[in-house]
């Protein structure tokens, strides 16, 4: 095998990582113990756990996709947040155990994944057992507090320390998250958990604020608060929906028709594809952020358009044999193409320095990493090409390493090294 | 609205001026200033964060949420000075005839939601446990009567002050525009059933949710315009190869959207023919250039080879998930009428409604720019040609609305091209 980011979809899966069964089965665990716990104490406020249980399965029937990989269920993290922090429903005191907290949001999570399942959409465990752990976390420390009436009776003393326990549960829901992302994607555990943050902090906060906008409205209107509630955030969860969708069209687009160049007979079928894997593996295993990273994938997959300007593609595509002037204004005008688009100028600036060698002559700064990651890529797949040959991908590296001190980046090409051909 | 007509300044002075009596008749016995400001607060948030939307004049911001909450709180007086805060909300672009239009709006709005809430039997004043759910029905009545008044007043001054063939007025006054107002509506509620638990807090933590969909309606909006700059971009780098073609795509993406728009097709479906044209020649890309810019007659090989770009084009686009109708646009669009086109040979109503729309604006495009073996052919002949084909080779109902969009709107022909312009090779760069 010539290396894991030859999978169809880039990003290399591990069917059997042992950080995501773990997760899978510590909230297994917790939903035994929790269904057992409650059916032992017996179920306190049917109504309302009923209530709370119907808005979680519906969140969770609308998750969402959002950029990287990632997948979110507002509606129903917003929901569960509430059933763990609520302090009165109506003018009755919630006395609900964390157990029974737990219980509700995983069957109702469960359920609410079922339709998802019915239509061949498989549910994503790691995400649903990183969210029930989160919940659990924000209940077993929130609702012994407040079953024993220690939060205090206004607003000023409750607001501060249901605060600080959705914040805490979110930071453990995202370090849960990083932790095995970092293991799945080989990327920095710092990164990972400093993207996940990035990422997720919107969403938290508009899930953290309508958590407590639903617990304390559910003092005042009963679980009609349920109900009420579940439409605003339902307009939050729409935008989001919407956003999410055009980002991934427009990574399908510029994929698509970063192929003009295949068309053309520019370039040998998929080299574009190939590269953009390649330098996008290189670029997290040399501990690149993720929108560093997208910039570099969108680089990656445009890196040759600027072969449009050629009358006659060059033999085989191949721009690793060509001149280096030529190589330059190819560059050049590849990036001219990509500033007209007004909205990728990092990205036509790491096309535009793709061809300049690692170590220039001390005239000119060192190009970026991104275009030093290109430039070993493709100069990597211009010699082994679609083969899967290993023995071809170490001759290739190995001769990238012979050029290294003035071409190409010795730590990109080790990186690719290690990518490519895993040390046994 | 530079110059507004007579009708449109009555419209406008109406709408003020009864906004101005309901604020000024009162009555203000009872109403509690402290909240009005801190709802008035929320309110000049809500209005500052106005977001722009894409149609003409059309900015959209919560304040729906603002005035229903002190619907319910101070009631229907108390509601409209609560919208006076629209006067001063923190952004640029509207004129102070469209601000003081604005206000007027929204206190109208505010105060007629107010009547409706006390006309369903809802009870103004902070609620308490034994307000629930009691009020929900008074609540949705009163919200939808804003969104309604709402609606009519806005769509009234757009038909007031449209110019003529502006086709963005429909689009911009979109149904499910009216369907999100209704949803931040409902935080209204919230507001007003936090108040007596978190007191002025409560729109505090209101606004959070509303920002983050505000932040990602705009990211949203940012998004879209990077895509269709994007896709711009690289249909230009495609053209490069042809010097006779530059500007193709864009302008038949331009004709076949004033086609689309002339027929009436609905907003999405516009967007997606607007795509549709920029992209329907990618495939050229794999045609020799030497065969596209012959001189004189091809061979059968080189006819085969024009032939295929359709299917070029769509394999390569057929990956963007979105453009369903836009590709079968993109094969089907050098089929003909009586069925003597290609790829296909499809006839009439076989060829998708996208398809057809292309050929006409392909058709026109191509006669009146230069090309390599002829010059361009003057507006008015090329329509006579489209005339003359209209049934064989071009749907006619589409003819007849791309001519009547021309005759109004004009045609911008492509520059005429200069003589001897090497192409950009990489010799020449």
């Amino acid at each position: 095998m010539a290396g894991r980011w030859y999978e169809p979809r880039g990003l290399p899966r591990h069917a059997l990582d042992s950080g995501h069964w773990l997760l899978v089965a510590f909230a297994g665990l917790l939903l035994i113990w929790s269904v057992a716990a409650t059916a032992v104490t017996g179920v306190h406020n049917v109504d309302a756990a009923l209530a709370f249980g119907a808005l979680i399965a519906f969140g969770e029937l609308l998750r969402l996709n959002l950029p990287g990989d990632r997948e979110a269920a507002p509606i129903a993290t917003a929901g569960a947040m509430a059933y763990a922090l609520v302090l009165r429903i109506g003018s009755e005191p919630a006395r609900t155990w964390p157990s029974q907290v737990v219980a509700v949001t995983a069957l109702a999570m469960l359920i609410g994944a079922l339709p998802h399942l019915a239509v061949g959409r498989p549910a994503k465990l790691t995400a649903m057992s990183a969210r029930l752990v989160a919940v659990a976390c924000a209940a077993a420390a929130f609702r012994p507090l407040a079953n024993a009436g220690l939060i205090g009776s206004r607003w000023w003393t409750q607001l501060p320390v249901m605060l600080g326990v959705i914040a805490v549960a979110w930071f453990l829901e995202s370090v849960v998250t990083a932790l095995i992302r970092t293991d799945a994607l080989r990327a920095r555990f710092s990164v990972a958990l400093g993207d996940e943050l990035r990422v997720q902090f919107p969403i938290a906060a508009a899930t953290g604020a309508s958590a407590l906008l639903i617990a304390f409205a559910a003092e005042v209107m009963g679980l009609a608060a349920v109900l009420v509630f579940a439409a605003p955030l339902l307009v939050t969860q729409v935008a989001l929906r919407r956003y999410a969708g055009i980002r991934a069209t427009y990574l399908q687009t510029v994929r698509a028709l970063a192929r003009v160049t295949e068309i053309g007979g520019y370039v040998e079928t998929g080299h574009s594809a190939r590269v953009s894997r390649l330098a996008v593996a290189i670029g997290r295993e040399l501990g690149m952020p993720e929108a560093a990273l997208l910039e570099l994938e969108y680089a990656a997959l445009m890196h040759d358009i600027g072969q449009l300007s050629l009358r006659d593609p060059v033999p085989g595509g191949a721009t690793v044999l060509v001149a280096r002037d030529e190589q330059r204004r190819i560059a050049e005008y590849g990036a001219e193409v990509i500033q007209q688009a007004r909205v990728l100028d990092s990205v036509a600036d790491i096309v535009r320095r793709q061809s300049d060698p690692c170590r220039p002559d001390g005239r000119s700064q060192p190009p970026p990493l991104s275009s030093r990651i290109i430039r070993a890529a493709n100069a990597y797949d211009d010699l082994v090409g679609s083969s899967t040959d290993s023995s071809r991908a170490a001759e290739a590296v190995a001769r990238l390493r012979l050029d290294t001190a003035a071409e190409y980046d010795p730590q990109v090409v080790d990186a690719l090294g290690n990518l490519v051909s895993p040390a046994a | 609205m530079d110059r507004l007509s007579r009708i449109a300044w009555l419209y406008i002075g109406a709408a003020v001026a009864a906004a101005v009596i309901v604020v000024v008749k009162g009555p203000y016995a009872g109403l509690d200033w402290g909240q009005i400001g801190v709802l008035g607060l929320l309110l000049v948030a809500c209005e500052s964060s106005a977001t722009l939307l894409n149609a003409r004049n059309l900015a959209w911001s919560a304040n729906t949420m603002a005035s229903l909450a002190a619907v319910v709180l101070c009631g229907p007086v108390g509601a409209a000075l609560v919208s006076c805060g629209t006067l001063l909300g923190i952004r640029r672009g509207p004129s102070i005839v469209q601000r003081m239009f604005n206000t007027a709006m929204y206190v109208l709005s505010a105060y007629l939601a107010g009547r409706a809430f006390l006309a369903f039997g809802g009870h103004v004043g902070t609620p308490g446990q034994s307000s629930f759910p009691g009020l929900i029905g008074p609540f949705a009545a009163a919200a939808v009567v804003h969104v309604a008044v709402n609606f009519l007043l806005l769509h009234g001054v757009f038909w007031l002050t449209r110019e003529p063939g502006d086709a963005s007025v429909r689009g911009g006054l979109d149904f499910k525009l009216w369907l999100t107002d209704l949803g931040y509506g409902a935080f209204g509620v919230l507001i007003a059933a936090l108040w007596s638990v978190l007191g002025p807090f409560t729109p505090v933590l209101v606004l959070i949710p509303v920002f983050v969909a505000r932040w990602a309606v705009a990211q949203f909006a940012a998004q879209q315009r990077a895509y269709e700059a994007t896709v711009s971009a690289l249909c230009q780098a495609v053209e490069t190869k042809d010097f006779y073609t530059r500007g193709h795509s864009e302008r038949v993406s331009r004709g076949a959207v004033m086609i689309a728009s002339e027929i009436g097709m609905r907003p999405e479906r516009v967007g997606a023919i607007r795509y549709a044209g920029m992209l329907h020649d990618v495939g050229k890309l794999g045609v020799p250039t030497s065969v596209l810019q012959k001189r004189g007659s091809l061979t059968d090989d080189e006819y085969a080879a024009v032939q295929l770009h359709p299917m070029r084009g769509l394999d390569m686009v057929r990956e963007i998930g979105f453009l369903d109708e836009a590709l079968a646009g993109i094969m089907h669009h050098h089929e003909r009428i009586d069925g003597k086109g290609y790829p296909m040979g499809l006839a009439g109503d076989e060829i998708p409604e996208f398809a057809r729309v292309l050929g006409v604006a392909d058709a026109f495009d191509a006669m009146t720019s230069d090309r390599s073996y002829r010059g361009a052919r003057p507006i008015p002949e090329a329509i006579a040609e489209l005339r003359k084909w209209a049934g064989k080779q071009f749907d006619p109902a589409f003819v007849d609305a791309f001519v009547a969009a021309i005759e109004r709107d004009g045609w911008t022909a492509p520059e005429p091209a200069p003589a001897g312009e090497p192409l950009r090779t990489i010799e020449s760069l």
